[in-house]
């Protein structure tokens, strides 16, 4: 963040708040921040960008969809968070560039889940049990709305008036009139919404919430330092957003 | 072949709360201690990027590894168990501090009530009022006796609370080691609606640490700042009590502490009466080694102390068709989904704000602080309001009517972004004879060792009482004028899918008959006198509160009986 906010305490750099607050006290056994200087006195990680110069976005760009499946996933995110009067919708706000971001790493592949067989179908109760990844799902869920606008309207889903782009959605929300191979709408759908609300609101740095725009809406801060003077405070307070960026940047 | 190491006089597996403050407290006498952990190691600088909630909350960044191990789970034994294939109801902490480093820090003491749970309630209402297959049973302590090692414990943490005895809670000793957290208008709302009500609400005592604080063994720790990143999140401050930052350095600077991480134990080795050691894989290289050891001690998550002792085939198996066999009996949850939301079209409230132990709480619902006479259910639960910090992606709570998305749901989710409050209720848990921990027939971890087996729902007492704690949440939400409110107090069969509760509790319970206890009352196992397991594993039933205050008495406890086995030998009650 800039200086000029240096001296209020809502914008204070992790630097200068550690150095009032009090935490760096003696003692080989202190925890916290402080002790471990790991860039108290560092130089900044990167040269701040002068503000009124916006650099190029080299995050804009696919590493796991084709254009098609771009296009697919912005209309159909659009339709889940549109823009209004409000504000942006999820297309401007970048949803499809972090959804494509996610499916290409180890969240898409289901790096971190027990995927060991044998694979039985459970119960509701018992949760997932595909053999699918998520990025699969996700590839055939596209496929499918493709497919499906076809049938229906002889249009590709992105191609569709709004409203009927809605049905079809609807239809795959249900999960009950189109099938995919091994996997039903249903599924599909509900992780196309989760990933939404993620690429809405997760931190600029995946890719999506572009500018933070998607905090702005609903006038969370982000990443603050402290609200340890704020939090008893009668009264809404409207900060302006940080996000992780500025942990690099002291 | 396992590379044979020297002999060592304790070993611990886990290096969470149980196994912090049992190395800390060893160590400090002067015995020399090696504390396993499967997980890496950490400290709070590597936490400077943790206000991340895609990171920590949704990819779980502190959690366990699933694709190396998980648990499987039923309703009930007619159906297949399968695996938990991806995080649901609970998760399951990993790496030095454990759960310890990714809790929200909210800490009570169990009530008098719960340590005598069964013969209370037959005092009280007959032993009728206890259904067929419930499997209550009264500790083998009383709240009496604990109180002193609650205190140890909340004074080592620097527990933050009100300076005023509660009239609901087991009587203290002393006054909490800190203040009180700072009081948020929400906090004051709820307060004011509850004591209208004639109840008593309390600041929910912290961990999050409310001023600067110096602990008996010399640790200083910094005062939350209210960064709104606790549960799930490590504290890059320090000031949330972990045992990362209290309790391990402290053992460190013994010079009498061996810390190996990446160091997963797959095996305890016994010969019937006594453990000689234990089995452990480095789980970067796979090399496997066999540590001997004089006291072994379990302090891992309840399903590693209960999985290990079934695996290792050490003390009885619990076999729910005849109720006998300890190990794997009295597994416990939480009932949570009782509350009442309300949605205030006309306010804002800085919701984005907040702490892990924030909020307040009462108890008049708790417990047997109430008559249960013409209920049908015992026990009960904390009723309150906490402020953690609401974040963007979990936090978009609309009214029931909303569609799901759209125009609809953007709008709805956007005006409620800082206007949806909500009262929730924590209730307790009772054991049942069908509800247990085994050993998967079919599932196994990443190094070949069967998974824990779950078989666990809720009963018509969670249903009855979720009922009732729901109604009671509602009328103090309704005293604070809400636009719009519902009530959720509808109980079905328990699911592994949505998000719940980590407070997982029982199959290593302790008891003061063997019969129905594997461990006594300082967490020493009746079937091998130097092997010690401790956790929320001893838990006979879960109460209406938080866990780990509890757990953290117990390992005070358990690390004074552990040094006295040192001395003497033999079994300690």
């Amino acid at each position: 963040m800039s200086n000029k906010d240096s001296n209020n305490p809502k914008h204070m750099s992790r630097r200068n708040f550690l150095k009032s607050s009090g935490i760096a006290i003696g003692g080989a056994v202190l925890g916290g921040a402080a002790m471990s200087g790991l860039w108290l006195g560092k130089k900044p990680a990167q040269q701040q960008h002068p503000a009124e110069q916006k650099a190029a976005d080299y995050n804009q760009a696919l590493m796991f969809f084709n254009q098609e499946q771009f296009f697919i996933t912005e209309a159909a995110v659009e339709r889940i968070f549109p823009k209004d009067e409000l504000g942006p919708g999820a297309k401007e706000i970048g949803v499809a560039i972090y959804i494509d971001h996610q499916l290409a790493g180890p969240w898409g592949i289901n790096a971190k889940d027990y995927m060991m067989g044998p694979f039985f179908k459970g119960e509701a109760t018992q949760g997932s049990q595909t053999q699918l990844r998520r990025a699969d799902i996700f590839t055939l869920g596209l496929k499918g709305l493709k497919d499906y606008s076809q049938k229906k309207y002889s249009k590709s889903f992105q191609d569709l008036a709004e409203n009927e782009q809605d049905d079809v959605l609807k239809v795959f929300e249900k999960g009950e009139e189109f099938s995919l191979p091994g996997i039903s709408t249903k599924t599909f759908f509900n992780l196309l919404y989760s990933l939404t609300l993620e690429g809405l609101y997760s931190d600029p740095l995946y890719g999506g919430n572009k500018d933070m725009m998607g905090w702005e809406l609903k006038k969370y801060p982000g990443n603050q330092m402290s609200y340890l003077d704020l939090i008893e405070k009668d009264g809404f307070i409207h900060m302006k957003p940080k996000s992780l960026r500025d942990h690099l940047n002291h | 072949m396992a590379n044979q190491l020297p002999k060592v006089p304790v070993v611990i597996v886990g290096m969470g709360w149980a196994g912090g403050i049992i190395a800390a407290e060893l160590t400090k006498a002067g015995v020399k201690v090696v504390g396993l952990e499967r997980g890496k190691g950490r400290d709070t600088g590597d936490y400077y990027m943790s206000h991340d909630e895609l990171r920590y909350s949704f990819r779980h960044e502190m959690m366990q590894d699933l694709s190396k191990e998980t648990v499987t789970f039923r309703n009930n034994e007619k159906m297949r168990a399968l695996p938990m294939r991806s995080y649901g109801s609970f998760i399951i902490g990993d790496g030095l501090g454990g759960s310890g480093s990714h809790w929200n820090g909210q800490n009570y003491r169990f009530l008098p009530y719960d340590f005598q749970i069964r013969s209370k309630t037959i005092e009280r209402y007959g032993a009728k009022k206890i259904p067929e297959g419930m499997t209550i049973q009264d500790w083998g302590i009383t709240y009496d006796e604990l109180e002193p090692y609650f205190d140890k414990y909340e004074k080592m943490a620097g527990i933050s609370g009100d300076p005023e005895q509660n009239p609901m809670v087991g009587k203290r000793s002393n006054p909490f080691p800190t203040p009180p957290m700072k009081k948020t208008p929400v906090m004051k709302m709820f307060e004011e609606a509850a004591r209208k009500l004639g109840y008593h609400p309390y600041t929910i005592p912290s961990a999050n640490l409310s001023e600067q604080y110096k602990n008996p063994d010399g640790i200083e720790r910094a005062a939350c700042q209210y960064c709104a990143f606790c549960d799930r999140y490590g504290c890059e401050y320090g000031a949330k009590a972990d045992p990362v930052v209290t309790v391990i350095p402290v053992a460190q600077q013994t010079g009498n502490l061996e810390i190996r991480t990446f160091s997963n134990v797959t095996k305890i080795l016994h010969d019937g009466v006594k453990a000689s050691g234990v089995v452990y894989v480095n789980t970067l290289t796979g090399e496997e080694f066999e540590q001997p050891a004089d006291v072994v001690i379990l302090a891992s998550y309840v399903f590693n102390n209960v999985r290990l002792l079934l695996h290792s085939k050490l003390g009885k198996p619990y076999d729910p068709s005849s109720g006998t066999g300890v190990v794997g009996r009295n597994y416990a949850y939480q009932v949570q989904s009782a509350k009442a939301v309300g949605f205030f079209d006309d306010k804002e409230f800085n919701l984005y704000m907040g702490a892990g132990a924030l909020g307040s709480i009462f108890d008049d619902f708790n417990g047997d602080n109430f008559d249960h006479s013409n209920l049908n259910f015992i026990h009960g639960g904390g009723i309150r309001i906490t402020q953690t910090g609401q974040r963007p992606i979990a936090s978009n709570t609309v009214p029931k009517d909303t569609p799901k998305w759209g125009k609809a749901f953007k709008q709805a989710s956007i005006k409620y972004a800082n206007s949806t409050l909500v009262v929730g209720t924590q209730g307790s848990n009772m054991p049942w004879k069908h509800h247990y921990l085994d050993l998967d027939p079919t599932y196994k971890d990443a190094y070949g060792v069967p998974l824990i087996r779950l078989t666990y729902d809720f009963e018509d007492q969670d249903k009855q009482m979720a009922k009732f704690l729901g109604e009671k949440a509602g009328e103090v939400l309704k005293a604070m004028n809400p636009t719009k409110m519902e009530v959720n107090n509808t109980v079905n069969a328990y699911d592994i899918v949505p998000y719940q509760s980590t407070h997982n509790t029982g199959g290593v319970v302790m008891g003061a008959d063997p019969a129905t206890s594997a461990v006594n009352t300082y967490s020493q196992m009746w079937d091998a006198e130097n092997v010690f397991v401790v956790g929320a594993s001893s838990f006979p039933h879960n109460s209406g509160y938080n866990p780990t205050g509890t757990v953290g008495a117990l390992a005070y406890r358990a690390a004074e009986g552990i040094l006295k086995y040192i001395k003497q030998g033999g079994s300690l009650v």
